[in-house]
Parts: structure tokens; C-alpha cells; sequence
């Protein structure tokens, strides 16, 4: 055990994978000598050398197809993409070769690789850095998609990503990155994809979110739990998709009430997957419509604004409070 | 290796004034004494600008900043070579061209200090707004370019990226375009030797970016890009082609970048103290150019005071106004995604107002 941040924890479960696995390697921009823009890979290139960790040429969707290609030879690449707001240029070879070997094979084919990105709002990062669209993954069938929201879930979930036969997009919020720290073990350990996580029990009300939104979760369940005399029940949903169905539909049948909360703009945005979960599968428990808290529908905003863009404890608050009231 | 398979070696770098700043008379560009003196202006300026926007990022008064000090040479010169009526399309580190195309100062001052009303086209600036996507805005270029051929105008478009944006599909796509469709457009690339801490090398096994215009049948040239009137010389003549009809030109200005990529970075994890000293004490642009006005005896330590107080209070006055500006008006998140707002939107807004985080002025200026 030793008290990691989340960039730190990362660092460690990388440095794991390379160790345990010869066919494990790191590649992206920067990430070879410079140990990455954030330091995810600090170190890693001096200890396993250049053939392992190395860096590339500026292209994303050269980072991703040679990924692919290499995953279906038998390695197990990891490609970094600096920031998620430059992963559109790989989006084709994610969505129509990543995506879709395996199927397009009859499973002859596999994808067995990880697709790392920072992401987020909050860090005072110039434009379209700050972008939050996993949506536009999570629609893809054939990929999963993975946001931790602590460095233990970090480097438990990533460590699984490497194992996971099928590609992964690993998106690490930015924010969270040096926001605290944790004990977390060195040594390899996996946390399960696909499964949600209870960070808080609770009977009144069911708070789903994921990723850089928890600690403002935190806060505003705090407040309203105090305000209200209500327990409320959060849960972190890590894998996006697939997403945990069984943890979501549960919850609000313990609670009837829920409120999902997330950073990206609100339309056509996971929040309504998950309701529409909820409303095919727990419509009778219901005992409120579903509230949805998110970024407002355009492009997050230049840094003076951001902190605006983003959903904050009071607005949550607020969302549980209608939803309670109801 | 075969000398049948060998590579072909690299041509010149096209040159005009020496480090100590000699030069041959007759190849000069006919400029005349005041634009001479007007780019050194320019290059000092660009220069100072970078180093108070370097200090105001230290104390929290901008973002993340690009230093451009190092290229002054490359991004003034290509400038010069433009008319107000031509395109230019820069990239976040051409804060020196862009004031010289005509953007104000105060502006790029707002967009380093993550305004959303950073960009309002002011009247008559042909500067293209920034994106930060690398190589992306080479194919905007290329098609600009090609809506001004369509429309039978004779205006260059002129386009800036680095040298790691020649790894990119973009680039790419957007050489093979200008090539095949003959668009009137200049390829500028600032080979700085770095994207971020990946040197040239890693990013090309090509010996130079010029050299990858002849697969897509394009003209190109591989100039000093620490000498200000051989960048000038060369994007003049490639503009002029442009006017003529005759094509595109893609231009590989040699130059370095003396700070690290941003300030959010550290380039002396991946760079030798002495591989920078070299650049900055044998190879410095305003130094060369200087020497070369001080030879021409267009230029003397009496002149260079004047400036250096004219450029202080330029900036001084500059930086008052943006400071003066305040925090940006929250509603401009919401004003600008779709011309006439939907509902949704609409109502977000409000809600918003309603709740009101903060307050802001506008600041369009
Ligand atoms: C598509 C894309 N990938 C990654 C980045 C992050 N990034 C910003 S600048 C940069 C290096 C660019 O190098 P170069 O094109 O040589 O231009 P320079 O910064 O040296 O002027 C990188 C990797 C980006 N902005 N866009």
C-alpha cells in the first residue's frame, strides 16, 4: 500500500502491466522521454526502454490504427491520446475498426487493446481540451468505455482494461488527477469491468454519476442530507458501457427517486441512456421523474467561463431537492 | 546502402543575410528603408509581447501561453510578404504574424486570458480565429483558397503549422488537394525542430518538410527562418504565384523555439542547455537583422532606445486595457452556438440567468 494520486496510481498500473507482460506497450505523444504532458508515464521508457515505451509521430489516428493493428497481431498496445479533444481524427478507426473487427471476423479477429485520454473541464486548459464526449463512444457497440473517479478504481479498472480482450477507451478526468491521494496497493490488482460501484448506501434517493462530478456529488448529498434528513444512496457507475444495469435498476427500486449527474452537455448525453434504463426496467418505482443534471448543450467554454459550464454542488443540490419534492 | 536506393540529399537553405549580418546588395529584396525598419519594429514588438505574456501567465493573469521568442524572423517575414486583402490562417503560437496581418494586440491578449469574446472579426483582418486541433485548419486553408480561385479573386491565402503537423492526415490531404485543384495558397510550415518534447527526427524520416511537397507535385522552398528577408523574399515570390494563377507553394522555414512548447511544459526535460544556447546566441533572428540594419547604417543604439520606450508603452497600454476589460460575460457561453438558439438552449439560458453565477462585461474590442 502506498498513497497515490491518480496520476500516480495510473503510472503504477502501467508500470505493472510492462512488468507482468512482455507484449504490453505504450505509445502516444510525448510519452516516451517527456513521461507524458501529465506524467502518466514518468519513468516508464527509462525502466522498460525505448522498444516498449515509446513516443510517435503527432497523428491520432495513426496512434490508433497501428494500435489495431498490432493488437490483432498479438500485443497489447496501449496508445495514449493526449487530450480527448484530439481523438476525433481517430474516431473512424475506434468506431469502424476497433469497434468492429471482432464482429466483422466471426471473432477470428480480436482487438485486445487500450485507448488512454485525459478528459474533462476545470483545469484552465486552452480550447477543446476540455471536451467531455464519451457519448459519442459509448453509442459505438463493440467497445467499452471506462471513467475511474479515485486512484484505486484507476488503477484496479485500468489494470483490467489491459486484460480485457476487447478495446477499451480509458478516460481519465483531468481534474482528478493530483486532487487527493489514497492508499493503493502496489502490486497488481484488478477492479471488474461492466460493474458499478455503491460509494454511498442510502433508501430515499439515488444519485448515479461518474468520473470528475463525485466530489461535487459528495458535496451536495452532504447538504442535502442535512437539509432534508434523507439518506441518499450514490453510486459510480465506472463503466459506461457496458453499463451495470443490475446496480442501477436496484437502486432505484430500493429508493424510487434518482437524479443522474454529469459533465457533458445534457442532450443525447449517457444521462439518457441511463433514465431510459430506468424507465424500461423500474417505471413503477418511480415515485418522481428522473433529474438530469448536465453541462449545458454548447461547446465548454474558454477557461473564464468553464467553472460556470460545469455542474456544481448547488446545482445538484438543487436537482435532488426537486426530485425529493416532487 | 545501394547508390541505386541512396536518398537524394537535401537542397540549400535559401539564405539572404549572414549571422553577423552581411548580405549580397544584389539580392536584396526592394524593399525600402521605413519597411525595413517597420519589420524590425514588428520583430521587436512580437518579441516583447512574448516576454510580458510569459510573466503575465507566471502571476495568473493568462492561461496556458505558446512562446513564440525564437521565430520572429519566420512568422514576421511571411507576414510582411502579405497584403491586406490575402488570408491568413495561424495557429496558437503566431501571435507576432497575426498582430502583423492586422490583429489588435488586445485581442490576442483577451484569447490568451480565455475569453469567450475573444475572436469578433474586427473590420478588414483577414486573421482566420485559432484552433488548437493541430493541422486541421491546413484543409480550411486550402479550401478558403480554392473559394477565391472559384471566385476568380487574386488574393493569396497563406496557412501556418509546425513541423509535427506535417505528421497528420490533414496536411496530407490538404497538399494533395492544392495540388491537384492548383489553389492559390502559401503551406508555411515554422519547422521549430520540436512538438512538444518530440524532436524532428521522431517525427519524420524525411530529411526535410520541403521535400514533401514533390510527392504531391507542389512547388516548395526550404529557407533560414532566422532570416527575416529570405522568409520575406521567399513568401513574396510564393504569394505572387498565387495572384498569377500558377499554384501552390509550400514553404519550410528553418527556425527554433527558445522557450518550452507552452508554459505548461518543461523543456529542459528533454533539451540540452547548450543545444538552446547555440540558437539563441549564434543563430538569433532580431540580433542578425539587426546588425544587418546597423551595416546598412539604417539603424543606430539612439534608435534602438527609442523603440524599446515605444514598445513599452504600446504594450503597457495594451495590457491596461485588457486588464480593464474584466471578467468575461457569462451569457456569451450560451449567445453563440446557434444563430437563432433552440428551445433548449433557450431555456438553459434562462435558467441560468435566473440563477445567476457571477457577473461580466463585454469585451468585443
Ligand atoms: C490533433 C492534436 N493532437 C495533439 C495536440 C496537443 N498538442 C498541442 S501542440 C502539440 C505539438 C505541435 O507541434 P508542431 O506542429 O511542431 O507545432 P509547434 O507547437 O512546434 O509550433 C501537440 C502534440 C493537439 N493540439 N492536436
Amino acid at each position: 500500500m502506498q498513497e497515490m494520486t491518480m496520476i500516480q496510481a495510473i503510472n503504477n498500473a502501467l508500470r505493472n502491466a510492462l512488468e507482468s507482460d512482455p507484449g504490453v506497450l505504450i505509445f502516444g505523444e510525448d510519452v516516451g522521454h517527456n513521461g507524458g504532458v501529465f506524467r502518466a508515464t514518468d519513468g516508464l521508457q527509462q525502466q522498460f526502454g525505448e522498444e516498449r515505451v515509446f513516443d510517435t509521430p503527432l497523428a491520432e489516428s495513426g496512434i490508433v490504427g497501428t494500435a489495431i493493428g498490432m493488437a490483432v497481431n498479438g500485443l497489447k498496445p496501449i496508445a495514449e491520446i493526449q487530450f480527448m479533444g484530439f481523438i476525433y481524427s481517430a474516431f473512424e478507426q475506434i468506431i469502424s475498426h476497433a469497434a468492429r473487427i471482432r464482429t466483422r471476423s466471426q471473432g477470428s479477429y480480436t482487438v485486445p487493446m487500450v485507448i488512454r485520454a485525459p478528459y474533462g473541464a476545470g483545469i484552465r486548459a486552452p480550447e477543446l481540451h476540455s471536451d467531455s464526449s464519451e457519448a459519442f463512444f459509448v453509442h459505438q457497440p463493440g467497445l467499452k468505455v471506462v471513467v475511474p473517479s479515485n486512484p484505486y478504481d484507476a488503477k484496479g479498472l485500468l489494470l483490467a482494461a489491459i486484460e480485457d480482450p476487447d478495446p477499451v477507451l480509458f478516460l481519465e478526468p483531468m481534474k482528478l488527477y493530483r486532487a487527493f491521494k489514497e492508499p493503493v496497493p502496489t502490486e497488481k490488482y484488478t477492479v471488474p469491468l461492466g460493474k458499478a460501484k455503491v460509494m454511498k448506501e442510502g433508501t430515499d434517493i439515488s444519485i448515479f454519476s461518474w468520473g470528475a462530478m463525485l466530489p461535487a456529488v459528495r458535496q451536495a448529498v452532504q447538504k442535502a442530507e442535512q437539509e432534508m434528513h434523507i439518506q441518499a444512496q450514490i453510486i459510480d457507475l465506472r463503466t459506461l458501457s457496458p453499463l451495470d444495469e443490475e446496480t442501477i435498476i436496484a437502486s432505484v427500486q430500493k429508493t424510487g427517486r434518482a437524479v443522474v449527474v454529469h459533465e457533458a452537455p445534457k442532450t443525447a448525453g449517457v444521462g439518457s441512456e441511463i433514465i431510459a434504463i430506468i424507465n424500461d426496467k423500474a417505471l413503477f418505482h418511480l415515485e418522481a421523474p428522473v433529474a438530469r443534471i448536465a453541462g449545458y448543450d454548447v461547446p465548454p467554454p474558454l477557461f473564464q467561463l468553464e467553472d460556470l459550464y460545469i455542474p456544481d454542488a448547488d446545482t445538484i443540490r438543487a436537482g435532488i431537492e426537486r426530485t425529493m419534492k416532487y | 546502402m545501394s547508390k541505386v536506393l541512396a536518398r537524394k540529399p537535401a537542397g540549400p537553405v535559401f539564405n539572404l543575410v549572414d549571422a553577423d549580418g552581411t548580405a549580397d546588395p544584389q539580392l536584396l529584396p526592394p524593399l525600402t528603408e521605413r519597411q525595413y525598419i517597420e519589420m524590425y519594429r514588428w520583430m521587436k514588438i512580437s518579441r516583447e509581447f512574448d516576454r510580458r505574456a510569459v510573466m503575465m501567465q507566471r502571476k495568473g493573469q493568462l492561461g496556458t501561453y505558446p512562446s513564440l521568442e525564437g521565430q520572429e524572423a519566420a512568422q514576421i517575414g511571411s507576414a510582411f510578404a502579405l497584403r491586406k486583402e490575402d488570408m491568413m490562417f495561424p495557429t496558437y503560437r503566431e501571435n507576432g504574424a497575426a498582430m502583423v496581418h492586422g490583429l489588435p494586440i488586445r485581442q490576442i491578449l483577451h484569447y490568451w486570458n480565455g475569453r469567450a469574446d475573444h475572436f469578433v472579426k474586427p473590420e478588414g483582418v483577414n486573421v482566420f480565429p485559432v484552433a488548437v486541433p493541430i493541422a486541421t485548419q491546413v484543409l480550411h486553408a486550402v479550401g478558403y483558397a480554392m473559394a477565391d480561385k472559384f471566385k476568380r479573386q487574386n488574393r493569396a491565402t497563406l496557412v501556418y503549422f509546425g513541423d509535427g503537423a506535417t505528421s497528420k492526415g490533414d496536411f496530407h490531404e490538404g497538399m494533395n488537394f492544392a495540388g491537384v485543384f492548383r489553389v492559390p495558397v502559401v503551406l508555411f510550415c515554422q519547422n521549430n525542430q520540436y512538438a512538444i518534447s518530440v524532436p524532428y527526427h521522431r517525427q519524420t524520416a524525411s530529411e526535410t518538410i520541403a521535400e514533401k511537397a514533390d510527392a504531391y507535385g507542389v512547388e516548395s522552398i526550404r529557407v533560414d527562418g532566422n532570416d527575416v528577408l529570405a522568409v520575406y523574399q521567399a513568401t513574396k515570390n510564393a504569394v505572387y504565384k498565387a495572384y498569377l494563377g500558377e499554384g501552390p507553394t509550400l514553404i519550410e522555414a528553418v527556425t527554433y523555439r527558445y522557450n518550452s512548447h507552452t508554459t505548461a511544459d518543461d523543456h529542459t526535460r528533454y533539451r540540452s542547455s547548450t543545444e538552446v544556447e547555440k540558437w539563441r546566441t549564434g543563430r538569433d533572428p532580431i540580433l542578425r537583422f539587426r546588425r544587418f540594419l546597423e551595416r546598412q547604417g539604417l539603424w543606430n543604439e539612439n534608435q534602438e532606445n527609442l523603440l524599446a520606450h515605444e514598445i513599452q508603452t504600446l504594450l503597457d497600454e495594451e495590457i491596461k486595457q485588457m486588464k480593464q476589460c474584466g471578467p468575461s460575460n457569462p451569457l456569451h457561453m450560451f449567445e453563440y452556438s446557434y444563430q437563432d438558439l433552440p428551445l433548449k438552449v433557450e431555456e438553459q439560458r434562462n435558467e441560468f440567468i435566473a440563477r445567476r453565477k457571477g457577473g461580466g462585461i463585454e469585451c468585443r474590442k
